[in-house]
């Protein structure tokens, strides 16, 4: 029982970590339709500043997150701008592509730079290890509770208490009703992709500090398992990220902790193919329907 | 003689709207019925319904097939196409990508003889299958007088001509009913003239039902035989142009309670 | 005079590829196209069966997949393994007929549950089929795991290969030009009314994959009896991607540039060979750039039609 309780831990820890990334897909994909297919990437990006950071600028673990969460938003602005803002009106599929291409321009951009072996992070954070009972928690994992807890309870308030937020939800509901509200789509829209890649960039130090190692290509899975993740609560729907993003860290750990670590992947992908077979709107998803 | 289309409390809801409402009525073969009706009655909906794109909420849609009556409300589209029945959309739905032709040669889809293989193999049957379609698809646009622009893009036709090429379209499907959804939106009085007479001339030379939505009462009232008339989803009235034109219900609906 | 296969056109097509073949077999005897360059004409060859098949579902029938590598690992691995077991051309041609049949299973599998879904959706579903073909791959006995299969007889011969190539390109193409073909393109153009017209959208959507999917499923088999060694790490998404940038560059919908981006991509990727990490980036800008500039590709949809090169001779016979 202690095993499972422990299994629950570590699962909401990696959960704790799609959710950040899934946040950004699904805010992205509420507002403008686009699977940004490289977010997974700016999460990379996250991953690999707080590593120059902490490694090469001797930072704290505070002021690296502080960095992180701001070249990455930053990026995912410049990105949205100069990639997707031209295609706003194109069709889905052309957009999908470009996101590939981003996608492989941050992968090997960086890898041409960085290298393409692993790199690992110095020790900000002290490495205790708490015992609560039945199960021990690591101060690693514990930051990383803390943090997301804090980072979704701002993104929340930002949604729903701001003026920007309220933009935000205008425009992915009517776009052409919020501009002829005196919304400025363009702003608001660059406003969702700085919020998202920011928490994307968190999300990349975090993992930084709990594996300890990163390379260059370190985005594609984790950000499929996170897109996963958003699909699964509810791709457009914030709590369904979360919501998602928990489960689907929960599942992998427990097919690593009872079944086989060969499979870990594979269990995310064949939930992604349940949802998309039995309801595709996720757990909190909106039905979404064409006119004849 | 058998009704063609049967329609028995027919309603559709969507979540707590009710667009279509305890709807009933009987067509005969031949017919050419206006539905009409103020903005927001139902009348896509209606179409809708009777075409597979919506399923019923309630009620029963009955078509005559080969002498049989066959419960047709719930089918899909490419279903109950397949049994005779072609639409036009309100919002033109031609295949932008395609010719003129090519557009016309899709509709025919269902009566084309041969299968993917014989298109692989190019077996004899694709050659001799191919020229009828060919054939038969020239016949549809010379008919609404499209031919000469047959290898132009779709989307390159003038409005007018659009509509006409979707009438082309189904007329290629070789239907007993034909539902128009709006034929006559957008045009000029010489054009509209133009589509009344066409309607007339295919409705005799292929035995067709019409159908038709219409917000143009000219055409509407010189051109149908019978009316029905929807109001927030519900029929509430249906006869002669003459009978609808005096028909105090239906004068509520279009100009309000005072008058 | 009800026409048939000997036409004109098809004359043309006969004589272009056996000019090419004879050309480029010459220049192989010659030593002219030596080994080295023998292995990227073989890899291009392989990429045009790929680009055709994967242009079929993607740029004639609209279905966005992404999990095109999935079969080609399913066809690279049937016959890597029964080959291994008989390794002559018959055990090659067994191998090929076992791909198809786990390729057209695996096809109806994923399609007929996901083809409902649009394009986003559809495209991430397709991309994790193919990565759970993958793992499980990786992960079997029989197929040696992560390590792959070595050993594999070179059984796919140059003429072979040829034939190969040609009946992909027939096949995609006499899909193209044919009514099922037609309605694939209608569902792509307007899928309510491709509907309304009479056409079984999931029918012809499962059809376009699968047909792609025995396709990808027989330039597999080819590519594992080419280079004696496969793993499960050459047919991962960026395979499948590799694959869309060819349907993509050309124009998605023309075969003729689904082609013609194959040989360039395939040469491209030689003669860069040493510059891995500039070459990605050079796809993905290019990539990026396209799709903003020209996102129809360079040739948009324009196909090589012999029949029209023919008619304007004729054309221009009579005018003079």
């Amino acid at each position: 029982m202690s095993q499972f309780l422990q299994q629950v831990i570590n699962g909401l820890s990696l959960g704790s970590i799609y959710a950040l990334i899934a946040l950004g897909y699904t805010m992205v994909y509420g507002i403008i339709k686009l699977i940004n297919f490289a977010h997974g990437d700016v999460y990379m990006v996250g991953a690999y500043t707080a590593f120059i950071c902490t490694a090469w600028l001797g930072f704290g673990f505070f002021p690296a997150l502080i960095a992180s969460m701001v070249v990455c938003g930053l990026l995912g602005v410049l990105i949205e701008r100069l990639a997707y803002k031209p295609l706003r009106k194109a069709p889905r599929i052309t957009a999908l592509i470009t996101a590939i291409g981003v996608s492989y321009i941050l992968e090997y951009t960086m890898q041409y730079f960085m290298g393409s072996e692993v790199r690992t992070y110095p020790n900000v954070l002290p490495k205790t290890t708490y015992q609560l009972g039945p199960v021990s928690v690591t101060t690693h994992q514990i930051y990383i509770f803390a943090i997301t807890i804090v980072l979704m309870v701002t993104l929340q308030f930002i949604i729903s208490k701001t003026r920007m937020g309220r933009a935000m939800r205008a425009v992915s509901v009517d776009e052409q009703a919020a501009e002829l509200m005196g919304i400025n789509v363009d702003t608001t829209i660059s406003f969702t992709f700085l919020l998202g890649s920011a928490l994307a960039g968190a999300a990349g130090i975090l993992v930084g500090i709990y594996y300890n190692t990163i390379n260059p290509l370190m985005g594609l899975t984790p950000g499929l398992k996170a897109f996963v993740a958003a699909v699964f609560g509810g791709i457009g729907s914030v709590p369904g990220a979360v919501i998602g993003g928990l489960f689907i860290g929960i599942a992998e750990t427990m097919v690593v902790a009872y079944g086989s670590s060969l499979y870990r992947d594979a269990i995310v992908y064949a939930i992604l193919i349940v949802v998309l077979i039995v309801k595709p709107t996720g757990l909190l998803g909106k039905n979404q329907r064409e006119k004849v | 003689m058998e009704p063609v289309l049967q329609v028995k409390n027919l309603s559709r809801h969507f979540g707590g709207l009710t667009a279509v409402a305890n709807v009933s009525f009987d067509i005969q073969p031949g017919e050419l019925i206006g539905l009409i009706g103020p903005n927001g009655a139902g009348k896509t909906t209606l179409f809708n319904l009777l075409t597979g794109v919506y399923e019923p909420s309630e009620g029963l849609i009955e078509m005559d097939v080969d002498g049989k009556p066959t419960q047709i409300g719930g089918l899909p589209p490419y279903k109950i196409t397949d049994l005779g029945v072609a639409r036009t959309f309100q919002n033109i739905r031609l295949f932008r990508e395609m010719t003129v032709l090519e557009n016309v040669k899709v509709a025919m889809h269902r009566n084309i003889r041969y299968g993917v293989i014989s298109a692989i193999l190019r077996l004899p049957k694709y050659y001799s299958e191919e020229r009828w379609v060919e054939e038969k698809a020239c016949e549809y646009l010379k008919e609404v007088g499209l031919y000469a622009k047959r290898n132009e893009l779709s989307v390159n036709l003038p409005y007018g001509e659009q509509r006409k090429l979707e009438i082309a379209r189904a007329l290629a499907i070789q239907p007993k009913i034909l539902y128009l959804d709006e034929p006559a939106a957008g045009m000029n009085p010489q054009e509209t003239a133009d589509l009344t007479a066409l309607i007339h001339r295919i409705r005799k030379k292929y035995g067709l039902t019409v159908i038709l939505i219409e917000h143009d009462m000219s055409l509407v009232m010189k051109i149908c035989e019978r009316i029905f008339v929807l109001d927030y989803g519900k029929l509430i009235a249906s006869g002669s142009p003459e009978e609808i034109r005096k028909n105090e219900f239906v004068i509520k609906a279009y100009l309000g309670e005072e008058i | 005079m009800p026409k048939s296969v000997f036409t004109k056109e098809n004359l043309c097509w006969v004589i272009l590829s056996v000019v090419l073949f004879g050309v480029l077999t010459l220049l192989m005897q010659a030593g002219i196209i030596n080994s080295y360059y023998r292995i990227t004409l073989f890899n291009i060859c392989i990429n045009i069966m790929l680009a055709v098949s994967l242009n079929l579902v993607i740029g004639i029938c609209g279905q966005f997949s992404l999990g095109h590598a999935g079969f080609m690992c399913i066809g690279a691995y049937s016959a890597g393994v029964i080959t291994k077991m008989i390794p002559n051309y018959g055990g090659l041609l067994l191998g090929i007929l076992v791909g198809f049949a786990i390729s057209a299973v695996a096809a109806l599998i994923v399609s007929v549950p996901t083809l409902r879904l649009k394009g986003d959706y559809l495209a991430i579903a397709t991309l994790g089929f193919a990565e759970i073909i993958r793992i499980l791959v990786q992960n079997m006995t029989i197929t040696n795991g992560a390590a792959g299969l070595s050993g594999i007889p070179a059984l796919t011969t140059w003429p072979i290969l040829i034939v190969g190539v040609i009946v992909a390109i027939a096949v995609c193409s006499n899909v193209m030009r044919s009514a099922p073909g037609r309605a694939c393109l209608a569902i792509q153009d307007d899928e309510i009314a491709a509907e309304a017209m009479g056409i079984n959208t999931t029918k012809y959507k499962v059809m376009a994959f699968v047909i792609g999917a025995l396709i990808a499923s027989l330039a597999g088999a080819l590519f594992a009896c080419s280079f004696y060694v496969i793993k499960p790490s050459q047919f991962t998404f960026n395979r499948s991607i590799d694959i869309l940038v060819m349907v993509v560059f050309g124009g998605m919908g023309s075969m003729t540039s689904s082609v013609l981006a194959a040989i360039a991509i395939g040469l491209l990727n030689t003669i860069l060979q040493n510059f891995t990490d500039l070459r990605m980036i050079i796809y993905g800008l290019a990539l990026v750039i396209m799709m903003i500039f020209k996102p129809n590709g360079l040739l948009g949809k324009r196909e090589l039609s012999f029949k029209r090169i023919l008619a304007r001779r004729e054309a221009g016979k009579e005018a003079s």
